[in-house]
């Protein structure tokens, strides 16, 4: 696979120490004469000086014959256009943004670009880290609009014991399924929750916080 | 009579400043948004509008400007990227029905346009104009008197 990086610093360098790493050829592109220089004595990559949002520089880095393109550099503005450009003008399949602003990611998506935030991931990764411990997995889907969520039901869960109907969730909160000894279900009304259940969640951001607790029985 | 409209003008050079100061002469409602604060400074006495300090490549900032209610924007910035980035939010996010970019690179005024983006390419317009002299002999057609 054929990667081209547009960025600088420590995200670059080790972005791409990884991927040359996995075996994948990697182009990058940075602005800085002594950064390149720097990157291209420490790194197995190609290494072409210049604007990513210039045509004539990712022709020279083979945008042509790319595979992915990632725009990692500090400028919203810049990681949207590098990416447009490619895609327009080069046909590179896969163009990923980085969202430095995370409103920026609907943004970039709606003009047809691939974006992330890692305000976003990383705020995610320690939500669900920090917050509880039988937490297993919080994934955002729908551009972040909705949480779907698994966590393990404890012992002194408030609504172990208690049928579906009777456990009071907040509007726009599904219980969309549960496992009990390896066996999914996706549950009614008349099913009940037990410890030890696995349960995914279907939440949206707002309410995703009370909803755990109404679960867990947990203080955030 | 003119009829008044709302334009958001988006860098605040010479350029901007120019231009925001005399769509605000004409009785239209101007906001001006630059990221350096003293550069609003250059906008003339007369101008009437309302003026933001902030980046406009940043969504809170362009919701603060009440984009969505924009007759027409006009990206001035000196870079050619933030004009390019911030025209195409103002006509497909906040859906603006005039949108006018400034860019400098006349090779990418064919990307620009692939996006559905008008722009104005100061470089182009100047070269035209020399072109147009040299062809007359040295005489500005539509020049001063002089």
């Amino acid at each position: 696979m054929k990667v081209i990086i547009v960025g600088s610093g420590k995200t670059l360098f080790f972005l791409c120490r990884n991927f040359t790493a996995k075996g994948y050829q990697v182009v990058i592109i940075n602005r800085d004469k002594d950064e390149c220089v720097q990157l291209s004595r420490q790194l197995s990559a190609m290494v072409v000086c210049g604007d990513g949002s210039d045509t004539g520089i990712l022709k020279q880095a083979g945008a042509m014959g790319a595979d992915a393109i990632l725009a990692i550099t500090p400028n919203d503005q810049d990681n949207l256009v590098v990416c447009q450009l490619a895609s327009l003008t080069f046909g590179v399949p896969k163009a990923i943004a980085l969202a430095n602003d995370p409103d920026n990611t609907e943004i970039f998506e709606k003009l047809g670009v691939c974006a992330f935030s890692t305000t976003q991931i990383v705020g995610s990764l320690i939500e669900q880290r920090v917050s509880l411990e039988q937490i297993l997995n919080l994934l955002p889907v729908g551009e972040g609009r909705v949480n779907v969520t698994e966590i393990i039901l404890g012992a002194d869960s408030p609504v172990a014991g208690k049928l579906l109907k009777d456990i009071d969730l907040s509007e726009n909160a599904l219980i969309a399924v549960v496992i009990r000894d390896n066996q999914p279900m996706v549950p009614r009304g008349g099913n009940d929750l037990q410890a030890g259940d696995r349960v995914v969640l279907i939440t949206l951001p707002e309410n995703h916080g009370p909803v755990l607790k109404a679960l867990t029985g947990e203080r955030r | 009579m003119k009829s008044s409209r709302y334009i958001v003008v988006v860098g605040c050079g010479r350029l901007g400043s120019h231009l925001a100061s005399c769509l605000s002469r004409d009785g239209n409602s101007v906001v001006v948004i630059d990221r350096v604060e003293t550069t609003l400074n250059d906008l003339s006495p007369d101008f009437s509008g309302f003026r933001i300090n902030g980046d406009a490549t940043h969504m809170a900032v362009l919701k603060q400007a009440k984009l969505k209610n924009a007759d027409l924007l006009i990206a001035t910035t000196h870079e050619d990227n933030v004009n390019l980035m911030v025209a195409q939010v103002a006509k497909k996010i906040f859906q603006v029905p005039h949108v006018l970019a400034r860019v400098f690179d006349p090779r990418r005024e064919e990307v620009y346009a692939q996006l559905g983006i008008d722009t104005v390419c100061p470089t182009s317009v100047a070269a035209d104009m020399f072109l147009q002299a040299v062809a007359n002999g040295g005489k500005r057609k539509n020049g001063a008197a002089s």
